[in-house]
């Protein structure tokens, strides 16, 4: 998988405000929709500055917690510390947090200035003040051009774009972005991807960013939280969540994986008649039948007329290509090099081999 | 290379092509058959409209006469007449929209679980008579508002309620109300200017089509006023009629000219609002 995106470098401009990211702490938070717990003893502490991407796949909590910080849900249990303050019962328009929302938030009846300008006509500051301010933020976010227009002239990256200077205008002690490229096209949204990453560096701004996509999530943030069922899974810079993923869940959810059952010989797992390392040793391992989780990366795959597996599948990512094998009874992913991938034809033998040092072992999932 | 000519049957090798004539035969016949829905139904409409017309401009020996037209104005009471139902149209629309604006933005963004009952509810005072509303009102109105022609505002706020609602839902189904509501609130604003500067501004279509359709109620509203004893243009105009029936449809004509007018004003302010802000827009 390609995760790694090269992060734009944004020179420091005047206008820039000083560094004003806070610290966010999220403690123990409970949150109930009925018999639902959306959030089951969430707790996250963010550095200032830092930039965190809350992952996970649909109704794990994540949309829940970034409401639950902007304001907009309440809690049943549980604080949100921003800068030390206790902000649990303050209401959302007095957080200064700004928010960039999943679908387009511009007033209809504002202009790109006006909307802008909204947060800081609400803050008293003089028209010529609010004007040019707004200008400056247009700027920083390339639609200096698009001053006098309505959001229905704008496109979808363009109205995200005004969404985000409006958010910053306010100057807030935490940037909140729910899912904000998710309306976007593929070419939009990656560009749109290093521009709020370039800002928030620049900027120095401390920023939740919720998101499905764990591309997005893994090339843009500091760290990652991995949420299942309103719980933290595990949160980590996005390196080690992608090498060292410390749950089967984690594993699976990021990046792709495929599950093999091995069988421990003393301090290693047997797998495809090697025996392999197993990451963090053998000691924590649960007792009874375990699986391996193998990234596509991990494997490679030797052209041999009576090999044990056989290419079912494949598919072209660019530079690599990915080739699902059947081994065993069961189908693994293989990445190989683009170019070295011509050799191997659907339904052609294999030997697959295990080229990582170790690997993540895990319990068996029982069979659906 | 053939060209083909509505309406032409070419013969020959070349294959026969109909579909143009098709078409045009086709878009032929719905516009004969729009012309004549059109023509019944203006000709149901304009019938009485005409007939009131000739018999406004007849004098007494049956001739064609302007004088029951210009003798409007000196008729005792229509001024005092025409005020009241202006200033009962204009305090119904500010006690209606001040007070169905914020609940039903409220009923949308706190409780949508409600709109099947609030549609419901809404729709009470087509169901019931206006005159068993006002003899229910009446008697327990105190005194003090029962001497005051407002409790007919009040008793109208009730009647408009359902064109308001309705109105109001479709403006509000048509904006992303969460999302504008909660943006504008995370920059700071308070639930009354987010209301102001945010949700009302974009409803501003649906509020003049609920003007429009309540303003057009309120003026022609005869029983309320009549049994409450002010003399509104309608109660006017039948009180009248016992002297002069022509001069009295010559009103009434003129009322119905007059609300057309007060009406397409309206609409018009809204069109031309609407093309300044694409012109603005352009440039």
């Amino acid at each position: 998988m390609s995760v790694a995106t090269q992060r734009a470098e944004v020179p420091t401009h005047p206008s820039d405000p000083p560094a004003s990211g806070a610290p966010v702490v999220m403690e123990h938070l409970v949150r109930q929709f009925g018999t639902t717990r959306a959030l089951d003893g969430f707790s996250l502490d963010i550095q200032p500055g830092e930039f965190v991407a809350l992952l996970g796949p649909s109704g794990c909590g994540k949309t829940t917690a970034l409401r639950v910080l902007a304001g907009f849900e309440h809690l049943d249990s549980g604080r949100v510390l921003v800068d030390g303050k206790d902000l649990s019962d303050t209401p959302s328009q007095k957080r200064d947090m700004g928010m960039v929302f999943q679908s387009y938030s511009l007033f209809p009846n504002m202009t790109t200035r006006d909307n802008v300008a909204f947060g800081l006509r609400l803050r008293g500051q003089r028209s010529s003040q609010r004007r040019q301010r707004a200008g400056e933020l247009l700027d920083l976010v390339g639609l200096s051009d698009h001053l006098s227009k309505y959001p229905h002239q704008l496109s979808g990256g363009q109205q995200q774009r005004v969404a985000l200077a409006r958010a910053l205008a306010i100057e807030p002690r935490v940037l909140l972005l729910d899912e904000p490229l998710s309306a976007l096209d593929a070419k939009v949204r990656a560009e749109l991807r290093d521009q709020i990453r370039a800002l928030q560096q620049r900027l120095a701004i401390t920023t939740v960013f919720v998101t499905h996509d764990q591309e997005e999530a893994l090339s843009m943030a500091d760290r990652v939280c991995v949420m299942s069922k309103g719980r933290v899974e595990q949160v980590a810079s996005p390196s080690m969540l992608y090498d060292r993923p410390s749950t089967a869940f984690v594993a699976e959810f990021v990046g792709a994986s495929s599950r093999v059952s091995v069988e421990l010989a003393g301090d290693r797992v047997k797998l495809f008649a090697q025996t392999v390392e197993v990451r963090g040793g053998t000691s924590a391992l649960p007792s009874g039948p375990l699986d391996a989780l193998l990234r596509p990366e991990d494997l490679e795959i030797l052209a041999a007329p009576n090999g044990l597996g056989v290419i079912t599948h494949r598919s072209f990512f660019g530079s690599t290509t990915r080739l699902q094998v059947g081994v065993g009874g069961v189908t693994v992913k293989v990445d190989v090099r683009s170019s070295a991938a011509e050799v191997f034809d659907i339904g052609e033998r294999v030997d697959v081999l295990v080229s990582a040092r170790d690997v993540l072992v895990t319990e068996r999932r029982p069979a659906p | 290379m053939v060209t083909v000519t509505p309406g032409v049957i070419i013969e020959g090798d070349v294959p026969e092509v109909f579909v143009p004539e098709s078409r045009h035969g086709l878009r032929h016949r719905i516009h004969v058959g729009r012309a004549i829905v059109l023509l019944i139904a203006g000709v149901y409409f304009l019938t009485p409209i005409y007939a009131a017309l000739h018999f406004a401009l007849e004098n007494d020996q049956n001739h064609f006469s302007f004088s029951p037209l210009t003798s409007i104005p000196s008729q005792p009471g229509l001024g005092s007449a025409f005020w009241l139902s202006m200033r009962l149209a204009g305090v119904t629309m500010v006690v209606a929209m001040g007070l169905m604006v914020p609940t039903v933005v409220y009923m949308h963004l706190k409780v949508p679980k409600l709109k099947p009952l609030f549609e419901t509810i809404t729709l009470l005072p087509i169901v019931i008579p206006p005159i068993v509303l006002i003899l229910g009102v009446l008697p327990s109105s105190p005194l003090w508002l029962k001497s005051s022609p407002y409790l007919l505002s009040l008793v109208y706020v009730i009647l408009v309620m359902p064109f308001v609602y309705r109105s109001l839902a479709a403006g509000l189904g048509a904006i992303d109300l969460h999302t504008l509501v909660e943006a504008s609130r995370s920059l700071g604003a308070s639930w009354f200017r987010t209301l102001w500067s945010v949700v009302i501004p974009n409803l501003r279509s649906a509020l003049l089509s609920a003007t429009v359709l309540s303003l057009a109620l309120v003026l022609g509203e005869y029983t309320m006023a009549s049994l409450d004893g002010w003399q509104t243009i309608p109660v006017w105009i039948v009180a009248t009629s016992q002297n002069d029936g022509h001069v009295t449809v010559a009103v009434a004509m003129l009322s119905l000219i007059a609300t057309w007018v007060l009406l397409t004003l309206i609409v018009s302010l809204d069109r031309s609002q609407s093309r300044r802000t694409l012109k603005r827009k352009q440039s």
